[in-house]
């Protein structure tokens, strides 16, 4: 009887060692997967670091360098004279540098009054899922454009105060889905001259801008400052841009059509003189390409 | 009193049979190359976090790992990858699990290298297809080392090369496995 318990109670014994190793077949990854939420930043809710014309709430990756080309041809009411507006072109190069994950700079010198910019963008916040989660990015603009043509008048008094206006800029943006990103952009243009005494120095705008994105490499975007004081009729407009994004490995393509020819804050917002009713309107595209200055280390 | 030294001998074996079964690693390198021949453009990435559990009695061995995590020389390219090929917000996390078909010939508890083959399952981008590999498990001080090499093929977890960048990429990438584990103790 003895011998029988005991043997029965080794048996007992060796088959709770299988049954233990078949329940812990299934997942040994469980054993020792970190199941804490983490914080993750979304990106990637613009293709680019401009919606068209304004900042975008998109950063560069630290190390990387943004070389934009920007093109605005002609109005397209011009007709076969000029190609539709083909012949025309006014021009901006830029460079914008990826400093940290939340800070961008960059340079730019655009044909259109022969203008030098220069903006820093700062974003404290930024949109993240995860752990301590936040709902978008608010990010801070600041830059400054120059004017480096002659002076009209060389016979009067010329400040070199006059060349400069000021920008500051808020963008708040959301990435609402992989599909549809929003963003609002209230924003100060400060002029130092203006060309008449009727028109304020300092033109107070909010931005609207989105993207909707088509496939995974091409999105419509579309760009437009409501300009809330500086708007003289018949003078000047709000600018209002709408285009494609086309991605192509290094290199997205923005094509548009707008009625702003400036390219830099001070110009498209302060200096629209065209309007989409009468049908001043011009085709225009942004090239840009990013390079790696700085490597990861691996 | 033969019968107690049995009834003793078992439960020795029991207890023993429990420790030093199972071992993993939080920090194991995976690596990928799908870089095209002559190509001045290297594509390859590494990731150092990944998760790997071996269970050395029966031959199990899970590896898991975040899209997330593999790192590449330029950001851009990092982006590409989890934006359009990976689709990472999709699918964030790549999961092999498998079993070493010739595990009783490898003896853990002795210092030695000793070759293993792998079969099993990986589930990337939502797709799971059955993986092969051969590799070493070098065991050494109480850890063991293990290191192997597989191709796996875009098209079959249907990872889509558009025709612009065909020639950039290759269709099929080169992964390397190089992990230290070390005993998981309860």
């Amino acid at each position: 009887m003895k011998q029988l318990l005991l043997n029965g109670f080794a048996i007992l014994l060796l088959s709770t060692i299988s049954l233990k190793s078949i329940a812990q077949e299934v997942d040994l990854l469980d054993l020792v997967e970190d199941k804490t939420p983490k914080k993750e930043i979304v990106k990637n809710a613009f293709k680019s670091i401009r919606v068209i014309n304004g900042h975008s709430m998109e950063f560069l990756s630290p190390g990387t360098m943004d070389f934009r080309i920007l093109h605005r041809f002609g109005t397209l009411n011009q007709g076969t004279k000029n190609f539709f507006g083909l012949d025309q072109a006014s021009m901006r190069l830029g460079f914008d540098f990826g400093i940290l994950q939340n800070l961008q700079i960059g340079v730019g010198r655009s044909t259109f009054k022969k203008e030098l910019d220069g903006y820093i963008k700062y974003a404290p916040i930024r949109q993240s899922t995860g752990a301590h989660a936040f709902p978008a990015t608010i990010a801070f603009v600041g830059g400054m454009t120059m004017n480096t043509m002659d002076f009209a008048d060389p016979t009067i008094t010329n400040y070199f105060s006059s060349r400069l206006a000021y920008y500051f800029q808020t963008i708040i943006g959301r990435k609402f889905s992989e599909g549809l990103t929003l963003q609002l952009s209230p924003t100060m243009v400060h002029n130092n001259l203006v060309p008449l005494s009727t028109q304020p120095n300092d033109v107070y705008s909010l931005g609207l801008g989105g993207r909707l994105k088509m496939s995974k490499r091409m999105a419509f975007t579309w760009d437009y400052y409501y300009l809330i004081n500086g708007i003289e009729d018949d003078v000047n407009y709000n600018p209002l841009s709408i285009g494609v994004d086309i991605e192509t490995g290094g290199h997205v393509f923005q094509l548009h059509v707008s009625n702003a020819v400036g390219m830099n804050e001070r110009a498209f917002i302060t200096e629209t003189t065209s309007s989409w009713e009468n049908f001043d309107i011009r085709m225009g595209f942004n090239l840009s390409r990013i390079f790696q200055i700085k490597k990861h280390k691996k | 009193m033969k019968k107690t030294i049995f009834f003793l001998a078992m439960i020795a074996i029991v207890t023993s049979a429990y420790s030093q079964d199972k071992y993993f690693t939080k920090s194991g390198k995976l690596g990928f190359d799908a870089t095209v021949p002559k190509s001045p453009e290297n594509i390859d990435a590494v990731n150092k976090a990944a998760l790997c559990v071996l269970d050395t009695k029966t031959g199990d061995v899970q590896f898991s790992c975040l899209m997330k995590g593999f790192e590449f020389d330029r950001a851009l390219m990092m982006e590409h990858f989890n934006e359009n090929y990976a689709e990472s917000d999709k699918y964030p996390k790549t999961v092999f699990k498998g079993v070493i078909t010739n595990n009783a010939s490898i003896n853990y508890t002795k210092d030695g290298t000793y070759p293993a083959k792998v079969k099993g399952q990986m589930t990337m981008h939502g797709e799971t297809k059955d993986v092969e590999a051969v590799g070493n498990i070098i065991s050494k001080a109480g850890k063991l080392q293990i290191s192997a090499n597989f191709n796996i093929v875009f098209a079959d977890y249907k990872i889509v090369i558009p025709q612009l960048v065909a020639d950039k990429l290759a269709k099929t990438a080169k992964i390397s496995v190089d992990c230290l584990l070390e005993p998981l103790k309860k």
